[in-house]
């Protein structure tokens, strides 16, 4: 088989896994947060409900598509499209296990960090195109939070590149056989889950949208696939980023007994239970308590875990 | 006319007749024994102005309401009046009530507004210009507020229909519905609200009517600058059903259901403060049975209540989950509701006189085991959300109000004891046999959010305390009074002699006919003090019905208190606040 059949293969076989994960996302998380919050959720559709998802699908595929007359039309149907672009194409660098993955960049920490900065153009030209109060108010709110989270996100992964020394996301993990960079990089870890909360619009970081004082924030004017787009887009970006998790702090694919790809899907799948769990349970603060805490506490906290790596680096060479 | 309290320290009302000699009319002796003193229209402002600075300090207008007296029979010797203003005022310093009553004559009556004296009184004399086309020289803007600025005419007014059949078919030609679309159009200088400062360009967003922070149809018009709320007016009477008028239209007891949902989470809270004003006119003392049938579910719809507002407040912000575990919770008292009473949220179940049946066989074990389950689920809630530090930064500091705020703006119940103040109907002013339990009046210090949810969070133990006195001490004999004017009857000897059947069919068909009076109750509810006051003109049905509710008032203060906060800030306090929208409308 020849390489460029091989690639294409690759490509369409994560794009439907992908897909086919964030759908049953969306599932898993109903019947989580049922599960924490007392009552059943969906259970009606197949089986212990699975099938909900692709009822939900059948409905909002043959929605009507809407564009509202006020709205800018080109930029409001563009916007959604962004966000499944980026979250998708971030995915080419993930090595799932060895050799399995789309692309070998050796930039890959980086082609994932300018991949999630283009996802904030999704959430603000959707707020802006929209022509909407709330959605304009949420486009803001968005904008802000990426200015103020993107800095820290993308220092807070630079230790684990001074650990490998290497942007290579398999070399990353290959360099985690002794210990897991968790350890080592805990603050790190740390903030880079903070950051990626924010980045995937979770609660509680769901300030662009958050329903109870913006209503929708910045999708109130989008009904139909395209807000479908951003439904998933939201679902592929806690994947991505839990994916990315396990491969920089929690050792990727390295793991005894079980073959590597299931060592792999463990730890990202337990992640994205903690994201749902963290929905199940925490309020959301104001938008200003999430900057402050972003660039008072967050930044230095980087800043000074980066400094000491670097020191530490340097003196036991 | 005599005194109310002829002997004892000097009255209010002795103060009143020295220092305004020809302005005071008469006094009046109500049922409800506050004292009542009828002013002439052109001292009233000065009669008030007094009374909040001089030394008894009323410093805030209770309630301001007026009565259409022009088809009213039973007047006992009042001044000629076709419409009279009656202002309620509370001194939360020497615990006194006074009523001043205003006579006004002709069918544009007008006076002067009090508005530069109490800020609250702004939104009651809009309602009451709104409701009887009472004009209010001075008022800021004198606009309808409860019903659509198209109404025509004063629905208080007796000769406005009560009932949609009687307004003929509502048709909407093109030209009514373009005027009315440009009636609705928004401009916000009708608002007194600016479009630029400086070279700021102000962005004006409506929240609501339906909007999820808002709890029901109110609308909140915001002026932005970014984020930050620069003003805020508030819109109400989109819930408005008339809940007044038809108390003129009900019989005495047939109103009882209404009451239910004017605060439809108070439940029989409302049931209540009703009958605890048509038991003072008809003079019916309670048997101790039925008193003590009525706290327990009083306190236990009280629980209810604020188990509501802490799911919702959670949601608010942001937190999703406590919701579900509150209305769980809310569910086993309302099994046990319903085991009592056979409904659930609005069980319209006391009666004239006390309650509808005895408690079913096993209500104790109900109640028993819903008081050892609940003290847990508080604790866990005091985890899961009073001591979160997310939500600690959402409420503390936001939302304040001082108490001298708060006492002239009308607040009461828990919003009123998180500024600090010790004050609760059922310590002040027992009623309904409150003075009976062992409980205490929690309080917080500060007047915001925070300490208005810590109150609130007290206070479901305090009723649980209150609920466990009246299990164990729960008192034998009658559930309902045997006088003739408990409503329905109790029926044990209609048919042993004719009298007792003759009454008691009289009081089934048409209903009791209530003696001539007028008299106010005041009850702490679960969202502040319900006041029900009641004009009877000895007849089946009530001559004025006037439901002061806490919510009003309250909805009130957030336009001043949401100034120079976020978005999300006045999420949060209307959440604080627990106000229901039938509540503010009626």
């Amino acid at each position: 088989m020849s390489e460029t059949a091989r690639g294409l293969i690759t490509v369409f076989v994560v794009l439907f896994v992908l897909m086919s994960v964030a759908a049953g996302l969306i599932w898993l998380e109903r019947r989580l947060l049922a599960l924490w919050q007392d009552r059943y959720g969906p259970n009606r559709v197949g089986p212990f409900g699975v099938l909900q998802v692709l009822a939900d699908m059948i409905k909002v595929l043959s929605k009507e598509d809407w564009v509202p007359p006020f709205a800018d039309k080109g930029v409001f149907i563009i916007a959604p499209t962004i966000i499944m672009m980026t979250t998708l194409l971030s995915f080419a660098i993930v090595p799932f296990a060895p050799g399995m993955r789309v692309v070998d960049l050796n930039i890959g920490v980086l082609f994932f960090l300018a991949m999630v900065a283009l996802t904030a153009y999704s959430v603000a030209l959707s707020g802006w195109a929209s022509n909407s109060k709330y959605s304009l108010l949420g486009g803001l709110r968005a904008l802000a939070q990426m200015i103020s989270y993107e800095v820290f996100m993308g220092l807070s992964m630079m230790g684990v590149v001074m650990l490998a020394g290497s942007f290579d996301l398999s070399k990353i993990v290959e360099a985690q056989r002794k210990i897991w960079f968790v350890i080592p990089q805990f603050l790190g870890f740390i903030s880079f889950f903070i950051a990626s909360i924010a980045e995937a619009h979770r609660l509680p970081f769901d300030l662009p949208e958050s329903e109870s004082e913006l209503v929708a924030g910045f999708h109130v004017e989008y009904s139909g696939m395209k807000f479908g787009m951003f439904f998933v887009g939201e679902y592929i970006a806690i994947t991505l980023v839990s994916a990315l998790m396990t491969t920089m702090f929690l050792g990727g694919w390295l793991g005894p007994v079980l073959p590597p790809l299931a060592w792999f899907i463990i730890k990202t799948f337990a992640l994205i239970c903690v994201f749902i769990l963290l929905r199940a349970a925490l309020p959301r603060p104001r938008y200003d308590q999430l900057t402050e805490l972003a660039w008072k506490v967050m930044l230095p906290v980087t800043l000074l875990n980066l400094m000491a790596t670097g020191g530490i680096l340097l003196a036991w060479r | 006319m005599s005194h109310v309290e002829a002997k004892g320290p000097p009255s209010v009302l002795d103060e009143l007749s020295g220092k305004f000699k020809g302005s005071v009319l008469c006094f009046q002796e109500t049922k409800d024994r506050i004292p009542t003193a009828w002013v002439s229209s052109m001292a009233a402002h000065d009669v008030l102005e007094y009374l909040k600075t001089g030394s008894r300090r009323y410093r805030t207008v209770y309630d301001l309401t007026a009565i259409d007296e022009r088809v009213r029979s039973n007047r006992q010797g009042q001044p000629e009046s076709d419409f009279t203003v009656v202002y309620h005022l509370l001194s939360y310093d020497k615990n006194e009530d006074v009523r001043i009553k205003v006579p006004l004559k002709g069918e544009s009556p007008s006076l002067k507004s009090i508005v530069d004296i109490w800020p609250a009184a702004n939104w009651y004399e809009r309602e009451a210009w709104d409701m009887f086309g009472i004009k209010f020289e001075g008022h800021p803007s004198l606009r309808r507020i409860l019903m659509p600025p198209y109404w025509k005419g004063h629905p208080l007014r007796k000769e406005h229909p009560a009932r949609a059949t009687e307004l003929g078919p509502f048709l909407m030609p093109d030209e009514m519905e373009a005027s009315l679309e440009d009636m609705l159009k928004f401009k916000p200088e009708d608002y007194g609200m600016v479009r630029h400062a400086g070279d700021t360009d102000f962005m004006f967003l409506n929240v609501g009517p339906h909007h999820l922070g808002t709890h029901g149809v109110l609308r909140i018009v915001l002026e932005l600058d970014g984020e930050e709320i620069i003003d805020a007016v508030m819109d109400i009477g989109f819930h408005h059903r008339g809940a007044e008028k038809m108390g003129e239209r009900q019989s005495w007891h047939t109103y009882i259901p209404y009451t239910d949902r004017i605060d439809y989470l108070g439940g029989l809270l409302n049931n209540l403060a009703y009958l605890l004003a048509v038991e003072q006119l008809a003079g019916i003392d309670i048997p101790p049975r039925a008193m003590a049938i009525r706290v327990m579910l009083a306190e236990l719809f009280r629980i209810e209540s604020h188990l509501v507002w802490l799911g919702t407040f959670a949601q608010d912000l942001g937190q999703l989950s406590p919701v579900f575990y509150t209305f769980n919770d809310r569910e086993r008292i309302f099994s046990i509701i319903e085991a009592v009473c056979g409904g659930r949220m609005h069980p319209e179940w006391f009666r004239i006189g006390g309650v509808a049946q005895d408690l079913p066989k096993g209500w104790d074990k109900m109640m028993r085991d819903f008081l050892a389950y609940l003290p847990k689920r508080l604790r866990e809630y005091d985890r899961l959300i009073m001591n979160n530090r997310i939500f600690k930064a959402r409420t503390q500091g936001v939302g304040r109000y001082s108490l001298s705020d708060a006492i002239e703006w009308g607040v009461t119940g828990p919003n009123l004891r998180a500024c600090g103040l010790e004050w609760d109907f059922r310590k002040k002013r027992p009623y309904a046999g409150y003075e009976n339990f062992d409980f205490e009046i929690p309080t917080a210090p500060y007047g915001d959010c925070y300490s208005r949810a810590l109150v609130r969070m007290e206070e479901m133990r305090q009723s649980m305390r209150i609920i466990g006195q009246c299990m164990e001490n729960m008192p034998e004999g009658p559930y309902k009074s045997h006088h003739p004017l408990a409503a329905p009857p109790l029926k044990e000897r209609t048919m042993h002699d004719i009298e007792t059947l003759i009454d008691h069919f009289l009081n089934v068909s048409w209903g009791p006919v209530i003696p001539a009076g007028e008299a106010v109750s005041r009850i702490e509810s679960s969202k502040g003090n319900y006041s029900y006051y009641l004009v009877s003109d000895g007849n089946t049905v009530s001559y004025r019905t006037r439901i002061r509710t806490p919510s009003f008032p309250h909805i009130q203060t957030v336009s001043f208190l949401c100034r120079g906060l976020m978005v999300s800030d006045l999420i949060a306090i209307l959440g604080s606040i627990d106000f229901v929208l039938a509540d503010i409308d009626r």
